[in-house]
């Protein structure tokens, strides 16, 4: 990219020099400058009514739907009776409520907490080049490129309970075969354990460029002044990331709280709801029943956008915070 | 010493990759075992009584749902830069009043959750009578990416050389023209990288093809999975020969443009 820059200016500046007469170019140059936000509208704007079409209106459409009674019938007709906050209140009381937040949130924390450490472990592994290091990072990168439907049915078999090479395993060591994707307290876990294996390697790739930024002369200073190798990590190279750090967990927790492809296709939110989420129930009560329940399900999604929002605003300003330093 | 150190750290990444690729090469081992092998509480850690069973029951079943994908997937990369293209370049460049306003959106929208838009595409594709419609499913699949590539190209566009544009204009070329044969050009690489990543979300997505698509007559190979997973006869066999067949987009991206892969990953998060 940098080299056609270089190349592609100087021929057509060779060719910009050929035009003999210099007021017709100032004229035009003039006239460029008064139609310019226009002409930079007139490119803008297809993608402004992309927002408009493809994303508030669907959002407004969710929005109508959790604040009105629909039926199946009304939801083709379009003629269902607004109830207010009606289905907010009958998600809130609803006993599955409580139980999916706390397993969004706990799925949120605990997969963040590993696929972080995980991959800033192996980030800091990576950083010095070694034999092999470049394909050996590029290898990292397949559980994130894979579609999810691939890696949630391949852990679906690992961790099946009688045929699945997890509990072969785990037999070696003597340990009896765990029901992970059927019992009630191992669900949640193993939805878990495979979105953590998605999530290692954004989290690697994140914190690895953050780390080749940072100069190398002042690791070679904390050498001089003596600084061991886990010193200069936590005196030198924590200190410098913080603001990669930050993104990374924050854009880490935006993404994770959505999280609806792994535990719909290896759990489906059970058994018994046990690894449900604000993503699968509300893909549970608008889909996932014989007679939909488009109002409460589009309810409990707007409940998420808001949980998202809060982590967003944050990244945002923090974000705005590091443009300007 | 720095040899031998070297050389520890190798054997040490290739443990760790090795352990990180594990999921991927059960994918490949399971695909090739038959049948009647898995159902053994100590599975084969080699596909010893190989088969292409697997690969051959999936290409008679599931050949439509690949192309279906193709196509898909093909025509979520023309929208996607199609849109994105010309708003990266008034954003990078051009920055017109209102503009900050609009890539501030643009970073909120690719966080809004996959589940909120597919509720609305349902609501709004069942108004308009166009559920299990591929070109729909098209449309819906695009907001995957087009934030993230209007955000790319705002990027790379706003590090081309304002001298290259202007030669251009005092060339005479307007600003269409100048966009589409200065502009573009240059812009090979963030084309390439934006395409890719589209291709592969749309190719991966698997909640709007199960809401939007899932009674239509032309479905995804996600789908295609999912329909085997549901099935009770658990063919794994054929399970994960499909899983592999819908591995190779990524594998492909990987061995064929690595380097934009780490570039896509990382704009948008920390680049500008």
């Amino acid at each position: 990219m940098v080299t056609k820059e270089k190349n592609t200016p100087m021929s057509l500046r060779r060719g910009g020099a050929a035009v003999p007469a210099v007021p017709p170019r100032l004229r035009r140059l003039r006239r460029l400058r008064h139609s310019r936000r226009l002409i930079a509208w007139t490119f803008l704007a297809p993608a402004v009514i992309y927002l408009v079409v493809f994303f508030a209106y669907p959002m407004y459409r969710n929005l109508d739907l959790s604040l009105r009674n629909y039926t199946v019938e009304a939801f083709v007709q379009g003629n269902a009776a607004f109830t207010g906050w009606a289905n907010y209140s009958a998600v809130i009381h609803n006993p599955t409520f409580v139980p999916a937040l706390y397993h969004t949130l706990i799925f949120t924390v605990v997969s963040i907490a590993f696929q972080f450490t995980i991959g800033f472990g192996l980030a800091v592994f990576f950083a010095k080049n070694f034999r092999l290091s470049r394909v050996l990072r590029a290898l990292f990168l397949v559980p994130w490129l894979l579609p999810l439907i691939v890696s949630a049915s391949t852990w679906s078999w690992m961790l099946n309970t009688n045929f699945g090479v997890v509990n072969s395993a785990l037999g070696w060591f003597g340990i009896n075969p765990v029901d992970w994707l059927t019992a009630p307290v191992w669900a949640l876990v193993s939805v878990i354990i495979a979105n953590i294996w998605i999530g290692i390697p954004f989290n690697l790739v994140l914190l690895y460029s953050g780390l080749q930024s940072i100069p190398q002369d002042i690791y070679e200073a904390a050498m001089l002044d003596g600084a061991g190798g886990t010193q200069r990590f936590w005196r030198v190279t924590v200190p410098l990331l913080k603001p990669v750090i930050g993104i990374t967990l924050l854009l880490g927790f935006i993404y994770t709280l959505r999280v609806f492809d792994i535990i719909w296709i290896m759990t489906k939110g059970g058994p018994d709801n046990t690894s449900t989420t604000f993503s699968t129930w509300s893909y549970q009560l608008s889909f996932g029943n014989l007679v939909p329940q488009f109002g409460p399900g589009a309810a409990v999604a707007n409940l998420l956008i808001v949980l998202t929002l809060i982590f967003a605003f944050i990244y945002l300003a923090v974000r705005r915070r590091l443009d300007t330093a | 010493m720095t040899q031998h150190r070297s050389w520890y750290k190798t054997v040490l990444g290739v443990f760790f990759t090795a352990l990180m690729l594990f999921p991927v090469y059960w994918m490949v081992n399971v695909s090739f075992t038959p049948n009647d092998q898995l159902a053994k509480a100590n599975p084969d850690w080699f596909p010893i009584h190989g088969t292409v069973s697997g690969y051959v029951t999936v290409l008679h079943q599931q050949g439509p749902y690949i192309l279906t994908s193709l196509f898909v997937g093909i025509c979520t990369v023309i929208v996607t830069l199609v849109v994105a293209a010309p708003a990266g370049y008034a954003l990078g460049k051009l920055q017109p009043p209102g503009g900050g306003l609009v890539g501030f959106l643009l970073l909120v929208a690719q966080m809004i959750p996959g589940i909120i838009m597919a509720i609305g595409f349902y609501a709004i594709f069942t108004s308009l009578n166009i559920l299990n419609n591929v070109f729909a499913l098209v449309l819906a699949d695009s907001t995957l990416s087009v934030p993230f590539a209007v955000l790319i190209f705002a990027a790379f566009m706003s590090g081309i050389p304002r001298e290259l544009l202007q030669a251009s204009e005092i060339d005479g070329a307007g600003s269409f023209r100048t966009f589409w044969s200065v502009v573009l050009p240059v812009s090979r690489n963030s084309i390439v990288t934006v395409a890719l990543f589209t291709f592969l979300w749309s190719w991966s997505d698997f909640i709007f093809a199960n809401t939007l698509d899932a009674g239509g007559d032309h479905l995804p190979i996600t789908l295609g999975i999912y329909h085997y997973i549901g099935d009770n006869q658990l063919q794994w066999t054929s399970i994960m020969a499909t899983a592999v067949i819908a591995s190779i987009p990524a594998t492909i991206l990987l061995i064929v443009a690595q380097r934009y892969v780490a570039a896509g990953v990382t704009a948008g998060a920390i680049k500008d």
